[in-house]
């Protein structure tokens, strides 16, 4: 049970949280423009790395924001935390 | 009688009596079911699992492989050791022959969780782990001190000498220092069982008091000290597993905290030093004592002091065997395998740092070959491994590890080195290794001869390790054995894999009180009471209770239900629909945020209008569906699926807040705070217009797809003509807190009209009568909105919108496609069990041969009162395609032809929903 640096409420369980996958892989500007295999690789495709990965979280039994973590994917470290880009409020 | 006078912290002022295999034994409080055995000389407890052979007691803690009881009374429960039961009067105990059984008597007691935090968790109360917790709070620490032993101590006998005092009165001083200060806890009969990411462990307390039996703490610490100890090795030979072999400091342990003498005729087989002060101390109490040393030197000072008292010391001398029926009555020694008499052979072999709560946590051992033991490699952080569990087995190292500046002082001793010795010469099929699984020597050859060179596989192979004890004693062993046949080095090997829990753990105490009821929240509706009164049937939905139907006296589902789809289409019925997800959606920018969500325009609607909504995932799947309320330019009330509640909000946020943070818009759920009933039926409109007098409720003034707000006795309620029965419909919502008001007046305005409950298995009927789809009853995840025949519900004018995109790949436009439609039993009589495959029919009506082409399968599958026949729904390729085809579906054997068609079978020109 390790315990995940929450931007806004500190070091919280493992459980209050909700993973969201790779971060800033953005909506697409124009979905309608794309070649089917483009509009493909964006729902299906998403990066394996072994090490540093930075990802979406959510504090979901918690303040419910989501924020982007580094997370080294062979160890599970935390290696660092921070709001979402554009996001209104900062901790 | 093999009590000593003198020796021992048992309360002999006091007798507790305890009946073990039929026979009764007393003994004094601070005895443990061993010592009792012991003092009585008892027989063998049990019998071995595979061989049947005589097993006693082997060692006086956890380590022990072989002394397994089976209590009875006060509590039953299986396979625990007689070294670990603390005997209270009235126990009555079982020997294991071969295997434990569970008990069949429910277990009663209670079991609880309690959440510590601390800076620094200490784990074992011996002499490092005592001095590293005072060192902690004498620093201002918040610390935590647990120690599986009825008594703080560790190993120490008293007989040693720290600070110039004897040892006991050391660690009675570092006791009292620490319960006098508030911010340490110090709990004994607490076993440290497992230990996880980020200073987490969980340790389980044997309760003597209080409301709970055992209690797990779940302990998050900034800082572990694990200071458990050290585990001493037996050496394998012949016949090592008879009654009467047992580890060298166990004696040493059953004289000091029992006063019980083990053996009077003692030959003790070592490899290392410890050894001796178990020979020097049953010597003292009255034994007649030898030691056979494998090693070629006998360290100086323990060879004067066996001197000094007449204690025989052979040194390159190895035991081979043993001889005796039912307990050892004598050491077969060295190759010429000479007799010498023993009741007691008492063994050593060196000491395992009990490292398993460093390894939990991904800490690596390494070989240390002065120690001759694997001990922690490299630190971790935020873990600290001190004393023998780091391999420093000597008081005054453990002591100085611990203590820092100000550790306890103890005279330094100095010895001879371990020799490394897994076994000695005989017979190996013979050589018993795992004394609980019946494992030898022979095994393990077996093993390394089929081709395992892996420990891990090795264990696996021959089973050792994998019983009760998870080879606390035999590990090691068995590394080290693996490694001679391999002709390898043991740290080329390693050892097996550490697992929590380091000693078993009844599941009820990890349960603890989330059991029965408390297992998993219950939801119910705020009128819960009403439909138990009606005598409903409830089915879960989620953590739901929802009425499913409401038999009457002599009717089962069927005719419970069939009564009342009849009194819906015919008169009018009421639903509980309260458990429906509902989130408020507010802010200049909810009408932006919906029209990207929803398959739909939603910012089209006007206020005072619903409409029906579709949620697709960016596959273009449908993911959720609902209707929508506008109730401001800048609100909406959006409803969800029961089941779907909180990730259709989970789903909204996340769009909200990492792709669309610049909307400007707030979501609340509202499930639980308003509470919504469906009437419905041609009668519907004389109902609700009966309660709510004020207000006109004529198609004209108030038509389908609209909402209207009012209020009854001053308390709001909102009225909504939607339906999901195809039927003249009503839904009521009102605050939860007046919904039983509501429901009670709803019912009485509606008894003149024969109201009639219905439950969510009606529901169903009727809404599959109409082809109205369930999400996640009817799709699968791989069901797109025209799948469903939701074309209609698919914006063509909004530029996108969350699965749009998918709409027009490839996939998406085949025409073979699962589709949704209706399947009549040509019989008219048999009801399609849902899930049942659909397959192409041969020419001949009968099944075509294998490989029969699958077609679909039944997604629901009801009797229709309208109908009067049953009906199914089914996802089928290129369905719409099929309608009017005959297909079959295999039933129990049968193929039962059905035909295709349209899914809306009762009311097709929707004639019925205005009343
Ligand atoms: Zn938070």
């Amino acid at each position: 049970m390790q315990l995940i640096a929450c931007p806004w409420c500190g070091p919280r369980e493992e459980l209050e949280f909700s993973y969201g996958g790779q971060a800033h892989v953005a909506y697409p500007a124009d979905p309608a423009g794309l070649t089917d295999e483009q509009w493909a690789r964006y729902v299906f495709f998403r990066d394996n790395p072994k090490g540093p990965f930075a990802e979406r979280w959510a504090h979901s039994a918690g303040c419910r924001r989501w924020f982007t973590a580094v997370r080294d994917t062979r160890t599970h470290q935390f290696v660092s935390v921070g709001p979402l880009a554009g996001s209104e409020a900062t901790p | 009688m093999s009590r000593i006078e003198g020796y021992g912290r048992v309360d002999r002022s006091r007798t507790v009596t305890v009946t073990v295999d039929g026979t009764e034994y007393t003994g004094h409080p601070g005895d443990t079911l061993a010592s009792v055995l012991l003092a009585h000389d008892a027989r063998p407890l049990g019998t071995s699992v595979k061989f049947g052979r005589p097993r006693g007691i082997g060692a006086a803690w956890v380590e022990d492989p072989t002394g397994l009881v089976q209590i009875e009374e006060p509590f039953p429960e299986p396979m625990v050791l007689a070294s670990t039961v603390e005997i209270t009067d009235g126990l009555v105990a079982r020997g294991v022959n071969g295997q434990g059984r569970l008990s069949d008597v429910a277990d009663v007691a209670r079991y609880d969780h309690r959440h510590v935090h601390c800076d620094v968790l200490v784990v074992g109360a011996g002499p490092a782990g005592l001095t590293a917790a005072r060192r902690a709070a004498r620093d201002g620490l918040d610390v935590v001190l647990v120690d599986d032993r009825p008594e703080p101590g560790g190993t120490l006998t008293g007989t040693e000498t720290i600070d110039g005092r004897p040892s006991r009165e050391f660690v009675a001083d570092v006791v009292a220092e620490l319960a006098a200060d508030p911010r340490v806890t110090h709990l004994q009969r607490t076993t440290a069982f497992g230990h996880y990411d980020d200073g987490l462990v969980l340790a389980l307390e044997r309760r003597e008091r209080g409301a709970s039996r055992q209690r797990v703490h779940r302990i998050r610490a900034a800082r572990v000290v694990i200071a458990a100890g050290a585990i001493e090795r037996p050496v394998v030979f012949e016949d090592d597993d008879r009654p009467g072999v047992m580890l060298a400091s166990a004696a040493r342990d059953f004289l000091h905290r029992h006063g019980v003498l083990a053996g009077r005729e003692v030959v003790v087989f070592t490899s290392d030093d410890a050894a001796y002060s178990a020979a020097v101390d049953l010597h003292d109490a009255g034994a007649a004592v030898r030691v056979l040393d494998a090693r070629a030197r006998v360290p100086e000072v323990w060879a004067r002091r066996c001197a000094e008292r007449g204690i025989e010391v052979s040194a390159d001398t190895q035991v081979h065997g043993t001889l005796g029926d039912d307990r050892v009555t004598a050491a077969l020694v060295g190759a010429e395998r000479r007799e010498v008499p023993c009741d007691l052979l008492l063994v050593s072999g060196g000491w395992n740092p009990t490292v398993h709560l460093f390894t939990h946590v991904g800490g690596r051992l390494g070989w240390d070959p002065a120690l001759g033991a694997f001990r922690p490699a490299a630190p971790l952080p935020g873990v600290e491994v001190v004393g023998a569990a780091d391999g420093t087995l000597d008081l005054a190292g453990c002591l100085r590890q611990a203590g820092g500046a100000d550790a306890p002082h103890a005279e330094e001793e100095h010895g001879e080195p371990t020799m490394v010795l897994w076994r000695t010469a005989g017979e190996p099929a013979r050589q018993f290794v795992d004394l609980q699984r019946d494992a030898t020597v022979a095994d393990i050859a077996r093993a390394v001869g089929a081709g395992m060179r892996s420990v891990e596989h090795v264990k696996r192979y021959t089973t050792i390790g994998t019983a009760h004890d998870q080879g606390k004693t035999s590990g090691v062993v068995a590394s080290g054995i693996t490694a001679e046949l391999l002709g390898r080095p043991i740290e080329d090997l390693g050892t097996t894999t550490f697992r929590p829990p380091y000693t078993p753990v009844a599941f009820a105490a990890l349960a603890g009180r989330a059991r029965g009821d408390l297992y998993d929240p219950v939801r119910t509706t705020a009128i819960h009471d009403r439909h138990v009164a009606a005598g409903a049937e409830f089915e879960d939905v989620g953590q739901w209770k929802r009425a499913r139907h409401y038999p009457q006296p002599g009717e089962d589902m069927t005719a419970a239900v069939l009564r009342e789809c009849a009194a819906v289409r015919t008169g009018v019925g009421i639903l509980d629909g309260s458990t429906l997800g509902k989130i408020d959606v507010r802010g200049p920018d909810a009408a932006v945020l919906l029209d990207r969500l929803y398959t739909n325009m939603m910012s089209s609607l006007k206020v005072g209008r619903v409409r029906y909504g579709v949620m697709c995932g960016n596959d273009g799947m449908v993911f959720d569906d609902g209707t929508v309320l506008r109730l401001a330019d800048d609100r909406f009330l959006v409803t969800t699926t029961t089941g779907n509640a909180a990730p259709v909000l989970d789903w909204m946020e996340e769009w909200l807040q990492t792709e669309w943070p610049d909307l400007r818009v707030r979501l609340t759920s509202v499930t639980e705070q308003l509470s919504i009933f469906a009437v419905a039926g041609p009668r519907s409109r004389d109902v609700v217009g009966a309660v709510f007098a004020d207000l006109d409720v004529g198609n004209d003034a108030f038509g389908f797809m609209s909402w209207q707000d009012t209020a009854l006795d001053g308390v709001p309620v909102r009225l909504a003509r939607i339906s999901f029965s195809g039927e003249l419909a009503f839904e009521v919502a009102v605050s939860s807190w007046y919904a039983p008001a509501l429901w009670d007046r709803l019912i009485e305005a509606g008894r003149p009209y024969g109201i009639t409950p219905y439950g969510t298995e009606t529901m169903h009927v009727l809404r599959a009568e109409k082809g109205y789809p369930i999400i996640g009853q009817d799709t699968d995840g791989t069901v797109s909105p025209h799948d469903l025949g939701l074309g209609w519900a698919v914006s063509r004018k909004k530029p996108d919108f969350l699965g749009r995109r998918s709409f027009a790949r490839p996939q998406n436009q085949d025409l073979l496609r699962k589709q949704l439609v209706s399947l009549l039993p040509v019989d008219a009589a048999t009801r399609l069990p849902e899930g049942s495959q659909i397959v192409h029919l041969a020419e001949d009506g009968r099944l075509p041969a294998p490989p029969v082409p699958m077609l679909g399968h039944v997604t629901s599958s009801y009797h229709s009162a309208a109908l009067a026949r049953p009906f199914a729904l089914a996802l089928v390729k290129g369905g719409r395609e099929r309608i009017g085809e005959v297909v079959g579906v295999p039933v129990g054997g049968e193929l039962v032809a059905a035909q295709i068609g349209d899914t809306v079978l009762v009311d097709p020109e929707g004639a019925r929903r205005d009343g």
